[in-house]
């Protein structure tokens, strides 16, 4: 049994918040994006939030210990769009690989330096989550409303995609992948169908998949439409570590969808909301002790296994959730019948 | 909590489970160039928006799944999938349902696998070019997280007799099981459906190949599932629809029975098994069954039928002579055809007749609508079908709507108003409901307006609708054990939600002592235990009227008296486990000569006699569930009741006459025998042909006097010391008590639904009583020579035990996972565990079978820590986790 696995049984982890969110707070101009290396780019920049693990790593470095501060057990590496796909925006879709690594460091970095000053790993390990993005094209929609069976992208330039952004993750380091965020069912498929062509070509660096699905509104479907159960059936032959939803909702919007996950899944759930719905600022504005007050209600009522935060999400939101779940019993990921 | 399920699932925008009870699967197949001209014209002629409606009008007509092929030599396959089923992501009417992929060129199979979001069934792979090719495919599969059809085909070719069938699929199953890692269930086999009736003898056994194959699949492989492309079976009448409709009914028939899952058809066009000229009917079987056939017979007999048929052409089917019949007779063949044509003018016609246009829709629309129920439930007819036979009856309904509407306006008496609203439903987990629903028709009958979620009701479902209808009162009602602590988390969840309601709470397993101390201490606004219907009503009146206040202070009152008494005299003085062990009763071992079952391993006994099983009905519970308690037959001269009992028995014996005559009722059982011993504790060790089998029991610890015992069931079976000894279990279940509920839930009558319902329950003890007689005196035959009166039988004066699993002599529910296990007990007789051990149908019983002549039955009352902990260790399991499903035992 992995490490994760055995801590997981023993009880509820804590993953870290919203990355964005927290570059926002740093006021970045252009040239801060660009640094040295880029100064000369041709193509503007700024909001490439991912290429700052390789511009300015101290800064990604140090929002991942502000979380492991607060008491996340698992960060997210800085890679929601390190795809050649996504890169493309920018035309840096040459820069992908080497985004993931140097993400995959800034995480470790921040581990390494947490764990001078705090107790030993072995008796509080922390793990790096090889974050995978939603792509920023999608396979089961068409962009064109005239031309319904068009695609703007096709299945196999995903998995190549993908494929690439893993080999990074992993030769940076990564614990577990995380495919997050899904708005596409077909998206998230060939993310775990280049999982499974990367790690039967490469057995010896096998990780094991943390999925997290999105919900879009009160219809209760993702936005490629399908019901949270077939989205669980589609993906459950990846056979993943913790199935979840993140993102698009804030807590009180999310219960009844982790509630159903908690009793359908055959494996761990997880959960990470944004900070509310956004205000009409599109700012998000729940307090730290609200969002937690929500998480700590569904781990006593036994629907989860791991919590954090997504959009709006801070350090502070962070730690209020370690408070609320501490000492609650996970959920137990189905009853194993033995003999 | 959650037990693996091992049903294949698939989905498209919705999930498609497919259980043992969704009787058949309809794989829509117009959507194929190989199989519709119509559709490879569209298709060719790139008229992909029509192509499109081909699919829609499928999934209209009740296809669960649609099947795509593009294999034609004129189309760029590869491109044409992608097309297509790009298109129909984008159409969420079709989307919704899984999509089959159908191609024998595997690079078409993945194309469309890479447009799917869903979970997709691949059709087909298959052995014919060798092992390797195989595997690799299979992988492919898996990867994109697929199902898969494996067609019974090897390098030799396809699989004709059904040796070839079955040995072929068993292999391709040990293969990708085995090497390729799929799971089971997400396997699919398509054993070749053939074409009879060709005029060569060689072909004629082929549709007793394909079912006796599938029997035998099934069998070997249980959790697998089997489709097949029916149309093949009736190539040879090509161009003449009604023989082709009427084989392809009567096939299905006969291989649903033996295990067929799913299968390509015309969603719209299945002709109804009942409905089929008899005559036609009578040679189709004789064809497919390959009866009176030698020198093709029977083969030549259909065919000369089908050219009457054919000479008759379009007009056959165009048969109007029903419209000749009376209006009654004509609404009820509308509704049984699905024949929309005249229901207009027919409904007209009717509501001109009745007095009152409800009286329209409660007799003869009812009518109409319980024969088609009925010959679903048979088997006779396809969803399909039964979905056509719904849009009649609801344009009939659209046409009378308006003037029921009226007749409201013009007599507002007709618009009676309700007393108050009040929610029902059987908590989550739980399938049982008669107690429910005669407190739902109680409270009906005396003007509340009820609404009744029916069972396995979510918390959230429940509450959600509470508030969204605004009702006045909610009540749940549960029968097994785990169902209590449900209960508490109704409550839980109406405090977190802030929610005024009060909550009742009633079923067989609840109290007063326990709604006292677990459930009403977790909302303020209410909870009441309700004993039985009868006090519901004044439960409900008072909870609506101005004694609110006082009854709710009074109750509360009550319970905080209950609670503090219960807290004082509860803790009865246990010994520690150990100690109770060595205070077990040691019987004479060593005189004793355990009798060797005479039956060896599990039997199954399917269609069981219901005239035998009727002879053993306990009339005691069935008057007691109607709240009219007392012995029985004295109840039938009780000086209050006995008037209303005698009447009630006579109604219940008729139906009895009815079920047994009219088989409403099929009655599965099965049993089983193995070597056993105990191990001196409470472990009990069988030796079953797969394994051995542990079964963990639990002792009284409560303090006894001296020289009584503290009991365990373990006690009755052999140390092993001593030789080798035996023991059995069985589990029966009544199917189809659903189908007659239904039909009289439909037809608005009540007294019949409970009637059959209880009924249902009754048969079923009835037959674990029959069967254990079986038992005792041939299939184990340890009391070979016993001769007992019905009398003696209910006071159980026989040698030999039957305890049941969650009941007081074993009450943990989690060793039915065992049982189910030794006796194979889902795929042998269909009885299904929820997620809180509930048998489904409710209507089941399971229990083990002890011989020992001084066994009997037993309380385990309360335990403590000191035997939970070792029990969890001996069962593997948490020790939460042991106590949350001990909860009622517990001290």
């Amino acid at each position: 049994m992995s490490e994760l696995r055995s801590l997981l049984n023993k009880r509820i982890l804590i993953l870290d918040g919203a990355m964005g969110t927290m570059i926002q707070k740093h006021k970045l101009k252009e040239e801060d994006y660009r640094g040295e290396r880029f100064k000369d780019w041709h193509k503007d920049v700024k909001g490439n939030n991912d290429l700052l693990s390789i511009t300015r790593p101290e800064i990604i470095s140090s929002i991942h210990k502000q979380y492991l501060e607060a008491g996340a057990d698992i960060i997210e590496t800085n890679t929601f769009n390190s795809t050649s796909i996504s890169q493309a925006d920018y035309d840096m879709q040459e820069l992908a690989y080497e985004l993931n690594v140097a993400a995959a460091k800034c995480a470790r970095a921040a581990i390494d330096e947490y764990l001078v000053n705090h107790q030993s790993p072995i008796t509080n390990p922390k793990f790096v989550a090889g974050a995978i993005g939603p792509l920023n094209k999608t396979l089961s929609l068409s962009p064109d409303v005239n031309n319904p069976d068009y695609r703007a992208v096709t299945f196999d330039e995903v998995v190549d995609a993908y494929y690439e952004q893993i080999s990074g993750l992993v030769d940076g380091g990564v614990d577990v992948l995380l495919i997050e965020t899904i708005f596409d069912t077909l998206n998230a498929k060939a993310a775990i169908f280049a999982v499974k062509k990367y790690f039967r070509e490469h057995p010896e660096n096998e990780k094991e998949i943390m999925i997290s699905g999105t919900i879009t509104d009160a219809s209760g479907r993702t936005l490629s439409g399908q019901t949270l159960e077939a989205f669980y059936i589609s993906i459950a032959h990846a056979n993943p570590l913790s199935v979840g939803v993140n993102c698009a909702l804030g807590a009180k919007e999310m219960r009844a969808h982790v509630e159903e996950l908690s009793q359908i899944a055959n494996c761990y759930v997880s959960a990470y909301p944004n900070a509310g719905l956004p205000n009409a600022m599109g700012e998000y504005d729940e307090a730290p002790e609200m969002t937690a007050g929500f998480l700590g209600e569904w781990a006593q009522h036994g629907f989860i296994n791991i919590v954090g935060g997504c959009c709006g999400t801070t350090p502070d939101h962070i730690r209020e959730v370690a408070k609320a779940v501490k000492g609650l019993k996970p959920r137990e990921a189905f009853l194993e019948y033995k003999d | 909590m959650n037990t693996k399920n091992n049903y294949l699932t698939l989905s498209g925008l919705e999930p498609l489970v497919v259980r043992p009870e969704s009787n058949f699967i309809n794989v829509g197949e117009r959507t194929n160039v190989t199989g519709s001209k119509k559709f490879a014209r569209l298709i060719r002629e790139n008229k992909y928006e029509e192509a499109l409606s081909v699919a829609r009008q499928q999934v209209e007509n009740g296809a669960q799944i649609i099947d795509i092929n593009m294999d034609d030599a004129l189309l760029d396959g590869v491109q044409a999938m992608t097309t297509f089923v790009n298109l129909v992501q984008s159409e969420p009417d079709i989307a919704k349902v899984p999509i089959m992929l159908d191609s024998s060129k595997f690079e078409i199979i993945e194309a469309g696998l890479k447009c799917v979001q869903g979970k997709c069934i691949v059709n087909s792979i298959s052995m014919k070019e060798g092992e390797e090719k195989f595997i690799e495919q299979a992988i492919i599969c898996k990867s994109y997280g697929a199902a898969v059809i494996v067609m019974a085909f090897d390098e030799k070719g396809q699989a004709d007799t059904k040796e070839r069938k079955v040995t072929i699929c068993h292999k391709a199953y040990k293969i990708l099981t085995e090497q390729v890692g799929f799971a089971p269930q997400d396997i699919i086999f398509d054993p070749n459906i053939f074409a009879i009736a060709t005029g060569l003898e060689e072909h004629n056994n082929y549709a007793v190949d394909f079912i006796e194959a599938i029997r035998e699949i099934k069998q070997l492989m249980p959790l697998t599932n089997i489709s097949g492309g029916v149309s093949n079976l009736s190539f040879s009448f090509r161009g003449n629809e009604a023989v082709r409709e009427a084989m392809h009914a009567v096939f299905l028939y006969h291989a649903i029975r033996a295990g067929m899952t799913m299968g390509i058809v015309n969603a719209g066009q299945l002709a109804v098994y009942d409905e089929i000229d008899p005559q036609l009917r009578e040679l189709c079987e004789d064809v497919i069954l390959n009866r009176k056939n030698d020198n093709n017979e029977a083969t030549e007999k259909l065919l000369a039928f089908a050219e009457t048929v054919k000479s008759e052409g379009k007009t056959k089917k165009k048969d109007d002579s029903w419209r000749k019949n009376p209006v009654e007779e004509r609404l009820k063949h509308a509704l049984v055809n699905g024949i929309t044509d005249y229901i207009d003018e027919d409904t007209e016609e009717a509501r001109l007749k009745y007095p009152r246009p409800l009286e329209v829709i409660e007799g003869p629309l009812m009518a109409g609508m319980d024969v088609v129920g009925d010959l679903f439930g048979a088997g006779k007819m396809f969803l399909p079908q039964v979905v056509k036979s719904a849009r009649v009856m609801k344009k009939s309904v659209a046409w009378l709507t308006p003037f029921i509407e009226e007749e409201k306006l013009t007599n507002p008496a007709a618009l009676s108003g309700s007393a108050g609203k009040i929610l029902l439903a059987t908590v989550k987990g739980d399938v049982h409901d008669i107690g429910k629903n005669i407190v739902g028709v109680v409270l009906g009958c005396n003007g509340y307006e009820i609404i009744d979620l029916g069972v396995m009701v979510p918390t959230d479902k429940l509450l959600d609708t509470a508030d969204r209808e605004n009702v006045d009162i909610i009540g749940v009602s549960g029968l097994i054990t785990p169902s209590l602590d449900e209960m508490v988390h109704v409550a839980q969840e109406m405090k977190r939600r802030n929610m005024k309601q009060p909550l009742l709470i009633g079923g067989a397993t609840t109290s007063r002592i326990h709604t006292a101390v677990k459930i009403a201490p977790q909302y303020d606004n209410g909870v009441l235990h309700v004993l039985d219907a009868s006090r519901s009503v004044t439960a409900v009146s008072s909870l609506l009227g101005r004694e609110k206040e006082e009854l709710l202070r009074k109750t509360g009152k009550e319970y905080e008296d209950l609670r503090e008494q219960f807290s004082k005299k509860h803790k009865k003085e246990l010994i520690p486990y150990h100690q109770a062990i060595t205070n077990k009763e040691s019987l004479d071992w060593s005189s004793y000569q355990p009798v060797k079952p005479a039956t060896e391993g599990v039997k199954v006994l399917k269609d069981f006699d219901l005239s035998s099983i009727a002879k053993y009905i306990d009339w005691g519970p069935f008057f007691i569930a109607w709240e009219m308690p007392g012995h029985f037959p004295q109840v039938l001269t009780h000086e209050k009741f006995g008037a209303e009992a005698t009447k009630l028995h006579n109604d219940a014996l008729a139906m009895v006459e009815k079920i047994v005559n009219e088989k409403w009722f099929t009655a599965d059982g099965v049993v089983g025998f193995w070597p056993a011993n105990s191990d001196n504790a409470d472990t009990v060790t069988v030796r079953t042909p797969d394994g051995d089998v542990k079964l963990e029991s639990l002792r009284q610890q409560l303090k006894k006097a001296a020289n009584h015992y503290n009991f365990s069931l373990a006690d009755f079976i052999m140390p092993a010391s001593y030789g080798h000894d035996y023991m059995g279990a069985f589990a029966v279940t009544i199917h189809n008590v659903q189908t007659h509920i239904d039909r009289f839930l439909a037809d608005m009558d009540d007294y019949n639904k409970i009637l059959v319902q209880i009924l249902g329950d009754r048969f079923v003890e009835a037959f674990a009583e029959c069967l254990h007689r079986h038992t005792r005196k041939e299939f184990w035959g340890y009391a070979s020579d016993e001769n007992l009166t019905n009398d003696e039988l209910i006071s159980e004066k026989y040698q030999g035990i039957r305890p049941a699993p969650g009941y007081p002599a074993c009450p943990d529910h989690t060793e039915k996972y065992k049982l189910f296990k030794m006796l194979n007990v889902t795929e042998n007789i269909g009885i299904r565990l929820t997620d809180h051990l509930a048998m489904d149908p409710p209507a089941s019983v399971c229990g083990w079978y002890i011989a020992h002549p001084k066994s009997h039955y037993f309380g385990v009352g309360k335990i403590d820590r000191t035997q939970t902990e070792d029990y969890a260790k001996r069962k593997g399991m948490k020790i939460e986790e042991v106590e949350k499903w001990l909860g009622t035992v517990l001290q």
